[in-house]
């Protein structure tokens, strides 16, 4: 009988901690997929950040280094520039990438780093407990945003991708998201692309992924779901806002 | 016949880190250090190696951990606020275990401060200086010469016990020029590194991290850490002593201001006073057994530094009982480095106190 599905050889046979109706698990086979069609699992290092996605080691099978909270994309510059022939990505929440880490990022990305930045944006902190993100949206209510993400005091939600795409060093800049099978497929191309450029050494890639986090939202999963499609979605357009030839 | 070379402090680091294999430099522009990244930008490419103007000491501390994993030689340089900044790196290189080398061509302070020579980053670089109880190795040389020699030892004792180590200097050290004959790098046994992540290229998964939560973990990870400072205790600390054989009374000083006590101390010698020097040359491990020694010959100390008494309480928690310990002091600002004259004078004060 042909095996039409399977686990990506990039990621371990464990089960996942991560909170029912969470996408990190689903990101997490994603990017292995996309590991595994260039072949790079033997060459890979990822570079962990602080939250949630802090145990990637736990999940995929690859070398692992740990970054300070918000430094993936400067570890990952020292990681590749010592070790050119590696495959080296981050993987970063929206409080460690777009608050915390900004300067890293923007600079990473405007060296024009041969890396693969994943970027995840739940709008919120999870790991932390649900604190106001740089993504969170206006309105939104968080547990240090009591009343909603007030604009005149908080300032926009950051868009990180359209950011991102202004700056010379960047090859490729696209957000997807993560909330129906549509979705998905359509994610695991962009992922693919990402990695893509990467693989063929034409430099920075950066892929926001708009996922759910239903335990800080206070919501079952399939309300989480809908509203990335209902809230998110509308701020925060799904797309390819730079790809290089 | 080696050759002689007439160069700045902070260019001879920069020459010792090459001779030691260093090919990879992060860092970001501060005066009084930044002579080491414009040697190193111009170096560096020519040999195989990669020079990174990162944007912020955060990022270049960040960028040395990430380079330092794969097993390669790195360094960052910076002065005392960017050493602010990397010590959140710092800390998390000590946790991770990761070797690597942090020069320290410090400022006075506090705050922005001033360029001037300066001894008041001794609390923030050898008692840990980030979060979490850890040491890394701290050496402080105080010529030309042992800038060269003491970068190609820390990248040594990085390898050696995985650790990062700091070279701490001030603008003295780093801005003067004198003589330098580049040595050899001495050969040390070292062991492989079997830890650096490289890809797994078909072996076990290698991961560098500092998280433990498993129960007992971290605990018994720092025990781990205590028991490599312990063995750093025992077989790292490095001490100049200077007339200390039939001494009275022992002068204690470090970097920049031993030069100026090892003047007033021949001056004092001259006057017939039976004085003698104590340099530690590492700061972390202080050369404690060596002190307690000499300054137990001598029953009397006299600490001087370029602060308002920071490294006297490792001296005191060295001597114990063994020896009364008095400190001289001048706070970091300019016109603030105390004259041989000024310390024969200290110097006076203290011996005509133990005659007595």
């Amino acid at each position: 009988m042909q095996q039409v599905f399977k686990r990506p050889q990039s990621l371990k046979d464990v089960q996942t901690h991560f909170c029912p109706g969470c996408h990190h698990g689903t990101i997490h086979r994603l990017v292995a997929d996309a590991m595994d069609l260039y072949g790079v699992q033997e060459q890979t290092i990822g570079v962990a950040s602080v939250g949630c996605s802090v145990f990637l080691y736990g999940y995929f099978d690859i070398d692992v280094v740990e970054a300070p909270h918000g430094r993936a994309p400067a570890v990952a510059t020292g990681v590749k520039r010592a070790k050119p022939g590696s495959f080296v990505f981050t993987y970063q929440g929206d409080g460690d990438l777009a608050a915390i880490g900004t300067a890293e990022i923007i600079h990473a990305a405007n060296r024009g780093e041969d890396i693969t930045v994943v970027f995840v944006n739940n709008t919120t902190y999870g790991m932390t407990g649900g604190q106001m993100a740089p993504t969170t949206l206006v309105g939104q209510k968080t547990s240090t945003s009591p009343y909603g993400r007030d604009k005149s005091k908080d300032g926009s939600p950051i868009r990180m991708a359209e950011l991102l795409a202004q700056l010379g060093g960047v090859a490729y800049s696209a957000r997807v998201a993560v909330d129906s099978p549509k979705h998905v497929l359509e994610a695991k191309k962009v992922i693919r692309e990402a990695f893509g450029y990467q693989a063929q050494g034409k430099g920075f890639s950066f892929v926001e992924v708009l996922s759910a986090c239903p335990t800080n939202w206070g919501m079952n999963p399939l309300k989480a779901n809908a509203r990335i499609g209902e809230e998110m979605i509308p701020y925060f357009p799904l797309g390819v806002f730079k790809k290089e030839e | 016949m080696s050759k002689r070379l007439f160069v700045k402090g902070n260019e001879a680091a920069a020459m010792g880190a090459v001779e030691a294999g260093c090919r990879y430099y992060f860092g970001y522009p501060i005066t009084p250090q930044s002579d080491i990244p414009e040697y190193l930008s111009r170096e560096l490419p020519g040999l195989n190696g990669e020079f990174i103007q990162a944007e912020s000491e955060i990022g270049a501390i960040n960028m040395l951990l990430g380079a330092s994993a794969t097993g390669v030689r790195a360094m960052t340089s910076s002065s005392s606020p960017g050493i602010s900044l990397k010590q959140e790196g710092i800390s998390y290189m000590a946790g991770a275990e990761l070797p690597g080398v942090i020069i320290n061509i410090s400022r006075s302070g506090p705050g922005l401060g001033g360029i001037d020579a300066s001894q008041s980053d001794y609390f923030q670089c050898v008692k840990g200086g980030g979060h979490g109880g850890y040491h890394i190795p701290v050496l402080a040389p105080n010529s030309v010469q042992e800038m060269y020699d003491l970068t190609m030892h820390a990248f040594d004792l990085a390898d050696l016990y995985r650790t990062p180590v700091m070279l701490l200097g001030d603008s003295v050290i780093g801005q003067m020029k004198e003589a330098l004959v580049p040595n050899p790098r001495p050969v040390r046994e070292l062991p492989a590194k079997g830890w650096a992540v490289r890809g797994k290229s078909g072996a076990e998964q290698r991961v560098v991290k500092s998280l433990f939560l498993g129960d007992g973990e971290l605990e018994a990870h720092n025990w781990h850490l205590h028991a490599k400072y312990k063995v750093m205790k025992e077989k790292e600390c490095i001490s100049e002593e200077y007339e200390t054989a039939d001494a009275r009374l022992i002068v204690v000083g470090f970097g920049s201001v031993s030069r100026i006590a090892h003047t007033a101390v021949t001056m004092a010698r001259a006057e017939g006073m039976k004085v003698g020097l104590f340099r530690p040359v590492t700061l972390f491990p202080f050369p404690e057994k060596a002190l307690e020694e000499a300054a137990g010959r001598a029953g009397k100390v006299l600490v001087v530094e370029l602060n308002t008494g920071q490294m006297v309480e490792d001296v005191r928690l060295s001597v114990g009982a063994a020896a009364q310990v008095s400190f001289y002091g001048r706070p970091p600002g300019a016109g603030s480095l105390p004259s041989p004259e000024e310390l024969l004078e200290v110097i006076r004060k203290n011996y005509g106190e133990t005659a007595r």
